[in-house]
């Protein structure tokens, strides 16, 4: 039994960990974010440079590898400086969609330019009545003479308002929540009939709303076989919530060491806050379940690598979000009460953190839907 | 053993109901039921409805305008007024300062200052809290010296609350720096006009400027303006406190919520063909929240019992504080996870007045998140949660 990261993923951590001290400060964080596109294309240029966008990627793709430990490595590292860039959407989820669904020529256009840095994509997946049902689709597409029609309206497209290309889950057939008949299309994001209302979301992140008027797209452009996208949806879906996982997990040990350091500093009846045994046990538990998100992401993403079923791979990531979601609440919670006011502020970074963690509870489920799937698995 | 009310309490019941049916502005219930925030004049504009009905000051004494309710009456009161989510009268006039001149002010500060704040004339803030001086309130640092006829004033105070708003602020100034801590402190009255006073706005995390930090350099303030006796200030503020941890349940505002959750839980999908309110865990929580309030509400309604016959606000209220701000605050977990990937979007302009973009999310769904981090607040300020516990601990359990 060996827990150790092999001797690339230290390389990896460590690059990552550079790049986050030198380039990724809380200050120049919210200059990112206050920027027209929410988020740093020189960023985003280096990280191509240093091959971190071929990380989710198979080697058959021209990528690293695409080991779950390896994304978890570098999350972690990402949640620590809270980095806004679409990392997830265009690699893990877009990326992981055109890996397992597209032809040999979709794959020959698109991955590359993710790899270089040239091409940003989003998954336009929920909708408002869909909850986390990735197979409740309403939005319709109509295929006639060998062009589909799509229409229908999605929320929460991460880096939906910046993505050259946005892949559209439409139904063509079946049902609102039917498995079948569900299919997934690439479509431009400035094609006639999309309309894209841009929005930062809590955490900093660049979102939007998409309404899609009759888009007309060639039947080529869909990714797979006709109507039947959900399992490979499924899928990338759950690699990119063990990603995320391992983002909140990065998040929040800063929000414990931030918490533990101000506890020593903060003076209050003539000692330090941290004396008082009443908030060291608070910080002690904050610990423990900092620790238990830990190992349970690394469970989920041991399990992704292995020859595990899909059934029991599937069940792991439900466990480890839904472990990691009540590990959010309680740590986000204890670290802004420790603070005080001064946590409540813009002007801190242990808020921002809360924010975004409490987006990454939401995100691809949150704990309450995760439980459930975990026992219906 | 019975909870019920009077015959009289129950018309009177029935006559705030009338009142508030009628007379609290369509517009603003409109307002506060989609999560908009009310501007200073819209506050302004209610209270002085219920200062032509009479019913301005509650707590307050006949002989200076209030109402001389029993305490009964005043629940029945707070209770109507929450249900149907019509604001309570900005606090730190009405509710913190003019006790505190009631009892310990002279009588020319009496009519000077008590029948504006009866009239909502004059707006209020708290200067108490400093940066290095937060639930240890007794370490604060500001000073005040005498020179002449006047104090003048230098330090800063934080988490002032609507202080852009205020044409006065009562300030906890330390007066004598050679003795015990809590005994060097003073009650000041400061006009938020004086030279020298600068407000520096502090951004939350619902992206809005609620609190800010006040600096007074060289402030000079006369020294009339004084409450009572130089260095007793503490004690003034003690009396204060306890005044600011009554009515801090919220019962009424608890319930007005659970019925929201319900009826969004009811139109909120679930993603396979049914409503959130038919899901099991999530129907779970929401029986807790409404257990827990039945809990508090019984446990507000014995402190109650024990004030009509005549006895003091003892700790007890600290259990009020510590249930009634945690289980708001687990409401406000209760709508952001219905509103679901709708609680995303950071668009706090949205629920401002005569914001004229794209709403985000069904409902007040985009608000969920943006109340959610702000009512973190709930559990650190008067009095953080930890203080009340200890409150308990020593002054109930004699530990």
């Amino acid at each position: 039994m060996d827990f150790s990261y092999t001797e690339e993923q230290q390389m990896l951590q460590e690059s990552v960990q550079k790049f986050v001290q030198k380039s990724y400060e809380f200050d120049t964080r919210n200059k990112i974010i206050a920027s027209e596109t929410g988020f740093s294309e020189e960023n985003w240029q280096l990280f191509a440079e240093l091959g971190w966008l071929t990380v989710p990627f198979k080697e058959e793709d021209g990528g690293f590898g695409g080991s779950a430990v390896d994304l978890i490595v570098m999350m972690e590292e990402f949640g620590k400086a809270m980095l806004v860039e679409p990392f997830t959407s265009t690699t893990v989820i877009c990326g992981g969609l055109i890996s397992a669904l597209g032809s040999d020529e979709q794959k020959a256009e698109l991955i590359p330019q993710i790899l270089d840095g040239s091409l940003q994509l989003a998954c336009a997946y929920a909708e408002s009545g869909s909850r986390y049902n990735l197979a409740s689709v309403e939005a319709k597409a109509v295929v006639e003479g060998g062009s589909a029609k799509i229409s229908g309206k999605k929320i929460a497209v991460i880096n939906g308002s910046n993505a050259g290309k946005l892949l559209v889950v439409a139904r063509e057939s079946g049902a609102e929540s039917d498995r079948d008949g569900i299919s997934i299309f690439i479509i431009d994001g400035d094609a006639d009939g999309v309309s894209r209302s841009a929005y930062a979301n809590i955490d900093g992140k660049k979102a939007a709303e998409i309404t899609l008027d009759s888009v007309t797209v060639p039947e080529s452009q869909r990714l797979g076989a006709t109507g039947s996208a959900i399992s490979a949806l499924e899928e990338v879906i759950d690699r990119a919530t063990i990603g995320i996982s391992a983002e909140a997990v990065g998040a929040l040990e800063s929000l414990l060491q931030k918490t533990v350091e101000y506890s020593k500093t903060r003076k209050q009846f003539g000692t330090s806050i941290g004396t008082f045994q009443a908030l060291q046990h608070r910080m002690a538990d904050m610990f423990i379940e900092c620790q238990l998100a830990r190992s349970i992401v690394i469970r989920a993403a041991m399990e992704l690598d292995s020859t595990a079923s899909d059934v029991e791979k599937a069940r792991s990531v439900s466990a480890a979000k839904s472990r990691v979601g009540k590990a959010i609440r309680k740590v986000g919670q204890e670290a802004i009460q420790i603070h005080g006011g001064i946590g409540m502020t813009e002007e801190l970074d242990v808020g921002h953190l809360f924010k975004r963690v409490t987006a990454l509870d939401v995100m691809f489920g949150n704990a309450d839907y995760h439980t459930e799937r975990f026992a219906s698995l | 053993m019975n909870a019920d009310f009077t015959t009289e309490e129950l018309a009177f019941e029935q006559e705030v109901r009338e009142f508030l049916d009628s007379e609290f502005p369509a517009n603003l219930r409109s307002k506060v039921d989609a999560g908009i925030r009310l501007s200073k004049d819209e506050l302004v504009h209610w209270q002085k409805i219920l200062y032509k009905k009479g019913w301005a000051a509650p707590n307050w004494p006949v002989e200076n305008g209030g109402t001389g309710w029993t305490p009964t009456q005043k629940y029945i009161f707070a209770t109507e007024m929450g249900l149907i989510g019509a604001p309570e009268p900005v606090p730190f006039g009405m509710k913190m300062v003019a006790p505190v001149i009631m009892a310990y002010g002279s009588e020319e500060q009496k009519q000077r200052f008590l029948p504006d704040i009866l009239e909502s004339n004059v707006w209020w803030c708290q200067g108490y809290s400093e940066p290095n001086a937060g639930s240890d309130l007794a370490s604060l640092k500001t000073s005040a010296v005498l020179d002449g006829d006047e104090y003048v004033v230098n330090g800063s105070k934080t988490w002032n609350t609507y202080g852009q708003y205020a044409d006065w602020i009562f300030c906890l100034v330390r007066t004598d720096n050679t003795v015990k801590k809590q005994e060097g402190i003073s009650f000041l009255l400061i006009d938020m006009k004086s030279p020298g006073i600068t407000l520096k706005p502090i951004v939350l995390l619902d992206g809005h400027a609620e609190v800010n930090e006040v600096f007074f350099d060289d402030v000079r303030v006369p020294a009339n303006n004084l409450i009572g006796e130089e260095n007793k200030g503490w004690t003034y503020a003690k009396v204060l406190l306890t005044h600011e941890r009554t009515n801090i349940s919220g019962v009424p505002r608890g319930k007005r919520r659970l019925k929201a959750l319900k009826r969004i839980a009811a139109d909120t999908s679930d993603g396979n063909g049914s409503y959130m309110l038919h899901n099991a865990a999530f129907r779970k929580k929401l029986a807790e929240a409404e257990i827990d309030l039945q809990a508090l509400e019984y446990s507000e309604l014995r402190t109650l019992a024990a004030l009509s016959v005549g006895k003091a606000p003892g700790p007890e209220s600290s259990i009020l504080k510590i249930v009634g701000t945690e289980l708001a605050q687990r409401m406000d977990e209760l709508f952001v996870e219905l509103a679901g990937y709708h609680c995303l979007p950071f668009v706090p302009e949205q629920f401002e007045e005569g914001f004229e973009g794209e709403s985000m999310g069904p409902g007040n769904s985009a608000a969920s998140a943006l109340t959610y981090f702000n009512n973190r607040k709930l559990s650190i300020f008067g009095g953080s949660n930890e203080v009340q516990r200890n409150i308990i601990s020593k002054a109930v359990l004699g530990l």
